[in-house]
């Protein structure tokens, strides 16, 4: 084996620490003059192919990819200070919901991107904290037929087999495979590093490409309609009981017993 | 770097001189006055062909940067502020990431092992780290904008050699020159240095030496010919260790308590002729031309403070406290507080930046990093003591950090130039404008 070409896709999402609001039209959530960053998932996976790196497993390239409107630069930018080694961006005119790619046009595109790339190991993140499909990387590996292990939380290279841990419940699985394959990151993986003053300034010489999806063959087409967004009911606060029996004959009102 | 200047094409400065005569243009026709006051822009050049962007606007380096120590101060440095005030020292490791992020070197060129970045970066750091906490924010920014800038400016290439890296990775710097008989009466200073056959001696003392005890590298101001008055004022590198270096006496502070401040003595201290900073007798014009970079920093910690003082108290105002069955940041009574507050720190800020970016233009900002330190420290000592009282007792206990934000601002009216030393070089260069 040459060494790992790594692909690792990123998301410009709105940031965690923003509590969400829907837009009037219920279409969508607003995203205008909304603070976004990287995707947290997506930090680790690039934190993860970085490491990699640096616990000396033979790491030829590490490609950071993101398709999203022409402020997703800003997230490759962030991906390379980290230790990509150079970014694609495919530009996306997104506008109040539409032109959106779903997870499924996500993975059609990344498998294009991975031949072209002659990726053979795709670390993405579990899911993505704004629309919390969580299916990218699954339907990534369908579609390239590849191994993959989900929800990592510890990636070891040995040789071309990769063994990965992942929490489950009551316990860890170790899953062993052989490369290529797809690894998605789960929260105990790794923390990621903040971008150092020095290594942003060496991030803005390393290569973008900038796409669109016209470079890629494929039909990348929404194949669903968002019908209604709404914002969860407010939580009702509970009541107190007097006693047990207040409390069965208020769980029997309720249906629950 | 984006170094505006970098961008613009150079040009004689003969549309200066041309039309307009009512609006007194400040930039053009301030006068190089003595004192604490002038220092020459760097370069010639024009930005008038550059279409204005907001003040605010930074570019896509410098935001990713901003995001970045945001993210680095509210993690990292965070969670170590209150203990780091009540002892009274700054963590080790607190240092020691500053210089991993690079936040130490800012300015300082990658082929010394800095960051390379710009003067604005430097400023905008300077910022967001004291939105977090101001002692970490005074360590960097002494350290950058003072030492690292006068040996940028003045070191021989040897000395940047041999001290540039060290300074980005891991040295502390320290800038000596106010004593117990010169503070804002700077030039009056007593220190002594005299010729030695291969170098200098310096003796005297120093007071309020910022970095003291984390530092390694100082430099030193000392007279070397009393009969020349000020101008016999030269500057010095003196690492600790030295013989003779000593430093006397901690003090102990109202605010940035964990930022080390000492008495430094100098008895005999011998130096080699290579630390000479600059050429011999030009000390004093170094001075007044490092701090009036130097105040746009400290502008710069005080902005940053006045924006984490009010961010604690409008999440706790908007979020937790109730009272009268509503929480208090629905009071009119205290939105309209909070709106001004907001409103006289993004004022402040609009000085800050305005200032920073002049200075990177090569433009005069003498005035503007008066007017920026002056308006930003009074801001943030305003909004830091209102923020106190809108969060009443949870503002007055030392649990949280509101009193920490409202102690660390009064240090902004002190440091660096008084306020009354501000107003002073303000209304030297408005007399100078407006004399018949």
């Amino acid at each position: 084996m040459s060494g790992l070409r790594i692909l690792v896709p990123v998301k410009r999402v709105i940031d965690y620490a923003v509590k969400p609001r829907v837009n009037r039209a219920q279409t969508a959530v607003e995203t205008a003059n909304v603070k976004h960053s990287m995707n947290p998932f997506d930090e680790l996976s690039i934190e993860e192919a970085v490491r990699l790196r640096e616990r000396k497993v033979p790491v030829e390239e590490i490609v950071a990819f993101s398709a999203g409107p022409p402020k997703a630069q800003d997230i490759l930018r962030t991906a390379m200070a980290m230790g990509a080694d150079r970014g694609i961006h495919v530009q996306i005119d997104e506008k109040e919901g539409k032109g959106e790619l779903e997870p499924l046009g996500v993975a059609k595109l990344l498998k294009r991107v991975v031949e072209k790339e002659k990726s053979n190991l795709v670390i993405l993140g579990k899911q993505s904290i704004d629309d919390d499909a969580g299916q990218t990387g699954q339907m990534l590996a369908a579609l390239l037929n590849w191994s993959q292990a989900t929800q990592a939380s510890k990636v070891q290279v040995e040789g071309d087999s990769v063994i990965v841990t992942r929490e489950v419940d009551g316990g860890v699985e170790t899953l062993k495979a052989k490369l290529p394959m797809i690894i998605t990151t789960d929260l105990r993986l790794n923390e990621p590093r903040y971008a150092s003053l020095p290594n942003i300034m060496k991030a803005k010489k390393k290569p973008l490409d900038k796409k669109t999806l016209k470079d890629f063959e494929g039909d990348f087409s929404a194949r669903l309609k968002t019908v209604k967004v709404t914002e969860p009911p407010p939580r009702k606060g509970g009541i107190k009981v007097e006693d047990v029996d207040g409390m069965i004959s208020k769980l029997k009102e309720l249906g629950a017993l | 770097m984006t170094s505006i200047a970098k961008t613009l094409r150079p040009l004689a400065r003969a549309a200066a001189s041309s039309s307009r005569p009512l609006r007194p243009a400040f930039s053009r026709t301030a006068p190089q006055i003595r004192c604490l006051s002038s220092t020459l822009p760097r370069r010639d050049v024009d930005i008038s062909d550059i279409p204005p962007t907001p003040i605010t606007h930074l570019s896509d380096t410098e935001a990713l940067m901003a995001e970045s120590v945001s993210k680095f101060a509210q993690d990292v440095i965070l969670p170590k502020a209150r203990e780091m005030d009540e002892a009274e020292s700054m963590d080790p490791t607190v240092v020691e990431q500053l210089f991993e992020q690079g936040l130490m070197g800012v300015e300082i060129p990658e082929e010394y092992g800095g960051s390379g970045m710009n003067f604005t970066s430097a400023i905008i750091a300077i910022e967001e780290l004291a939105r977090v906490d101001p002692s970490v924010s005074v360590m960097a920014d002494v350290h950058n904008t003072l030492c690292n800038t006068a040996i940028l400016k003045w070191g021989t290439e040897k000395l940047k050699k041999e001290w540039l890296p060290k300074l980005a990775t891991n040295t502390v710097g320290s800038f000596c020159l106010s004593e117990p008989v010169s503070g804002s009466d700077a030039f009056a200073l007593a220190t002594k240095a005299t010729r030695t056959g291969n170098g200098y001696k310096i003796n005297g003392g120093k007071m309020w030496i910022t970095n003291s005890m984390e530092a390694n590298f100082f430099i030193v101001f000392a007279n070397l010919d009393p009969s020349k008055k000020y101008k016999g004022i030269t500057a010095f590198i003196v690492e600790k260790g030295t013989p003779g270096f000593s430093i006397a006496k901690k003090e102990k502070k109202l605010g940035i308590r964990a930022s080390s401040t000492c008495v430094i003595n100098f008895d005999d201290v011998e130096i080699p002729k290579e630390n000479l900073l600059g050429d011999e007798f030009e000390g004093y014009k170094y001075a007044i031309g490092l701090l009036n970079e130097g105040r746009i920093g400290i502008a710069a910690q005080m902005t940053g403070l006045a924006l984490g003082a009010f961010e604690n108290a409008a999440g706790y105002a908007w979020n937790d406290r109730k009272q009268f069955g509503q929480l208090i940041g629905e009071f009119q009574g205290m939105q309209h507080q909070m709106a001004q507050a907001w409103t006289e720190i993004q004022a402040a800020r609009a000085l800050v930046f305005n200032a920073a970016r002049k200075k990177e233009a090569g433009e005069d900002f003498v005035m503007d990093a008066a007017m920026a330190k002056l308006y930003a420290s009074q801001v943030a000592g305003k909004v830091s003591g209102q923020a106190v009282e809108w969060m009443g007792g949870m503002g007055f206990v030392r649990e949280g950090l509101a009193e920490k934000y409202f102690r660390d601002s009064k240090i902004g009216a002190i440091y660096e130039g008084t306020s009354n030393i501000q107003l002073t070089t303000i209304a030297r260069h408005l007399q100078k404008t407006y004399t018949k």
